[in-house]
């Protein structure tokens, strides 16, 4: 039970059941299915990102890149889709090998030229999205195709409210529950995850370790690009059709979230069970908002000030840790 | 010192080739007065924001919320100059009024600088994370304040900082000069500059040479919050108005325009020159760019692709050092 304690996770845990009692009292219908349905769909893409995120951090990099890597990746996919025809899968892969593409450029200037990954991937952000709107002219995509929009709408959980009004669980965050299961396999049971740990904890002894820097690097940035290739057809999904400056400048609240869910900018450190809990606290601190009829204008001023109180606590918390070991040390 | 020089000198290169380049494909419009004026009224803004991270970058830290801050020190002077002082307003009584909404909006800034000082300094929250996070509330208050709205017409004295021409000089060029003469004076002769570039090479070194750290970083972010304040007024004067999420692209833009003028990301080197010297490039680029009728984002792509071939460049070249020691 101590041992707990240790952990961002705990807490962030606390401040989502303490804020869910509270929204719960003020509006009882925020504890229900359909708006637990509600929530898991809209914020999707917002989860799916901020797993790629949680590698990256963990790997000890950071990538800022990944809103403009998804916008090149749907844009494509579906103007290609468009004009040739498709159906979901060629969607979500072609979206995805685009995105992995754009990692792997991503991870090969990181590696080989030894740049900062945060300069590497500002630069590329530009060059990426700067390219997509010159090339697509900056027009929106629209009309769907009818299949597309019907697996977006498709349902694989249906009930009905107490007033009537149908409702059910979509089959987006499926795809997300499938991320969040590879992503789990990956950082638990395989040598890779175990890499990615040590790589980012320490560099030179991963190396001497005998793990393969290159082949960890084009793997974290990669699989980062494929998320976000991924959470681009979510996001389109959503809205019905593709925008290009939808996503560009949300980069930042992704890393929020992550970092909320207790993932370290060091590197090393950062838990899957964290970052999803990042993500809830975020999209309950939204939703919550919404119920208890407090004008969405200050949603920045609480998730700031949410963020400022939890890094602020846990630096804080590690600065009398270092305090205690020093003194150990000079007695 | 080799490293350095050899710097100074690949970014002047790249300056003449960038120039020249130029020249050649606009011809004489190029290096028309006109074209060489509108260029010193574009660059201040991101350069004075640039040097407001520069300085942050030095003790190997960033500040992300620049542009949050300087839009909420624009909104604050807008608010009590549209409250108080009617737009087409003269004499004693409105230009105090505007002088205290400028002190007002400088103040705001200042008071963000001293908040992230406090989270990184005291608390010893890593910058990136502190900055990330007074970024999104700084945000939030600016869109609660304003209900993102945007607040225009500003009075005549205001729009002066922003279009106002002294001696041929336009005034925003005139506030640039003087913050980045400022900032170059702190860096390199005063006490205070010695010790940001030893936090940012080895702050546990530095704190046991007896230097007290948490007022070097107070200072440090202070002196970007007010930076940040600077540009805001420059800003609002251009735009003549006011808005919660104005110049949101600037903010990786400074961080490219330091890294290209040779701020190490990792802290403790990095000069103004060298900084200066990157801003006339990427505004010869954009300019240049935008008399040939590019597409501007195409401008944008293409200052990415210098900032990888600089890195790209200057590792190459001190492996090339290290590999062949004379």
């Amino acid at each position: 039970m101590r041992r707990l304690w240790k952990y961002q996770e705990t807490y962030v845990a606390l401040v989502i059941v303490l804020l869910s009692c509270a929204i719960t009292l003020l509006n009882p219908n925020f504890l229900t299915l359909e708006n637990l349905f509600d929530l898991l769909k809209s914020y999707t893409f917002l989860g799916i990102l901020s797993i790629g995120v949680l590698f990256v951090l963990i790997s000890g990099g950071i990538d800022i890149s990944f809103t403009a890597v998804a916008t090149v990746a749907v844009y494509t996919t579906m103007y290609v889709t468009l004009q040739h025809g498709g159906n979901i899968a060629t969607v979500l892969l072609m979206s995805a090998a685009i995105g992995a593409g754009l990692g792997l450029i991503n991870a090969v200037i990181i590696h080989f030229f030894n740049i900062p990954s945060i300069i590497t991937t500002i630069a590329t952000l530009n060059v990426y999205y700067g390219l997509l709107t010159v090339f697509s002219g900056g027009t929106w995509l629209y009309n769907m195709p009818e299949w597309f929009r019907r697996f977006a709408e498709t349902n694989v959980i249906s009930l009905v409210n107490p007033d009537g009004v149908p409702y059910g669980l979509s089959v987006i965050p499926l795809i997300w529950f499938a991320v969040i299961l590879a992503a789990w396999v990956i950082l638990h049971y395989t040598m890779l995850g175990r890499g990615i740990y040590a790589l980012g904890g320490n560099l030179a002894s991963a190396q001497r370790t005998g793990f393969n820097i290159l082949a960890l690097h084009l793997f974290v940035y990669s699989f980062m690009g494929l998320l976000a290739g991924i959470a681009g057809v979510v996001e389109v999904m959503l809205a019905q059709r593709v925008a290009t400056n939808s996503m560009v400048g949300k980069e930042l609240d992704v890393i929020a979230a992550v970092v909320l869910g207790g993932a370290s900018l060091t590197g090393g450190v950062g838990t899957l069970w964290g970052t999803l809990l990042g993500v809830a606290l975020v999209g309950i601190i939204g939703n919550g908002l919404t119920l208890m009829r407090i004008s969405s204008y200050w949603y920045n001023v609480f998730i700031g000030l949410v963020i400022i109180v939890s890094v602020g606590v846990s630096a804080y918390r590690r600065k009398l840790q270092r305090r205690r070991k020093m003194s150990v040390e000079v007695e | 010192m080799a490293r350095k020089n050899s710097e100074t000198i690949v970014l002047s290169v790249i300056l003449l080739a960038v120039f020249g380049l130029m020249w050649a494909l606009n011809g004489s419009q190029f290096v028309q007065f006109e074209n060489i004026q509108s260029m010193a009224f574009q660059l201040p803004e991101l350069g004075i924001l640039s040097l407001a991270m520069m300085i942050t970058m030095l003790t190997s830290g960033i500040n992300l919320s620049i542009i949050a801050s300087a839009n909420l020190s624009a909104i604050t002077a807008a608010l009590i100059l549209t409250n108080f002082v009617k737009p087409d307003a003269s004499g004693i009584g409105p230009m105090a009024i505007a002088a205290g909404a400028v002190a007002a909006g400088l103040s705001v800034s200042a008071i963000i600088g001293l908040l992230n000082g406090f989270l990184i300094a005291v608390v010893e929250v890593s910058p990136i994370l502190a900055t990330l996070g007074t970024m999104i509330l700084v945000k939030g208050v600016s869109i609660v304040l304003t209900r993102g709205y945007t607040l225009s017409g500003l009075p005549e004295p205001i729009l002066f900082i922003g279009n106002g021409l002294v001696a041929g000089m336009p005034m925003p060029m005139i506030l640039f000069i003087l913050c980045a003469a400022f900032m170059a004076v702190v860096l390199n002769h005063t006490p205070l500059g010695n010790y940001i570039y030893m936090i940012g090479s080895n702050p546990i070194a530095c704190f046991f040479a007896g230097v007290n750290n948490t007022a070097v970083l107070f200072r440090t972010y202070l002196i970007s919050g007010i930076y940040s304040g600077i540009a805001a007024m420059i800003m609002m004067s251009r735009f003549n108005s006011a808005k919660a999420d104005y110049g949101e692209s600037y903010l990786l833009m400074t961080v490219l325009a330091s890294v290209l003028g040779g701020v190490s990301a990792a802290g403790g080197f990095g000069r103004v020159s060298g900084l200066v010297l990157a801003l006339v490039i990427l505004q010869l680029v954009s300019s240049g760019l935008n008399l040939l009728n590019v597409n501007p984002f195409l401008t944008i792509a293409i200052w990415g692709m210098i900032l990888i071939l600089v890195m790209v460049v200057n590792y190459l070249s001190v492996r090339y050092q290290e590999t062949h020691p004379r």
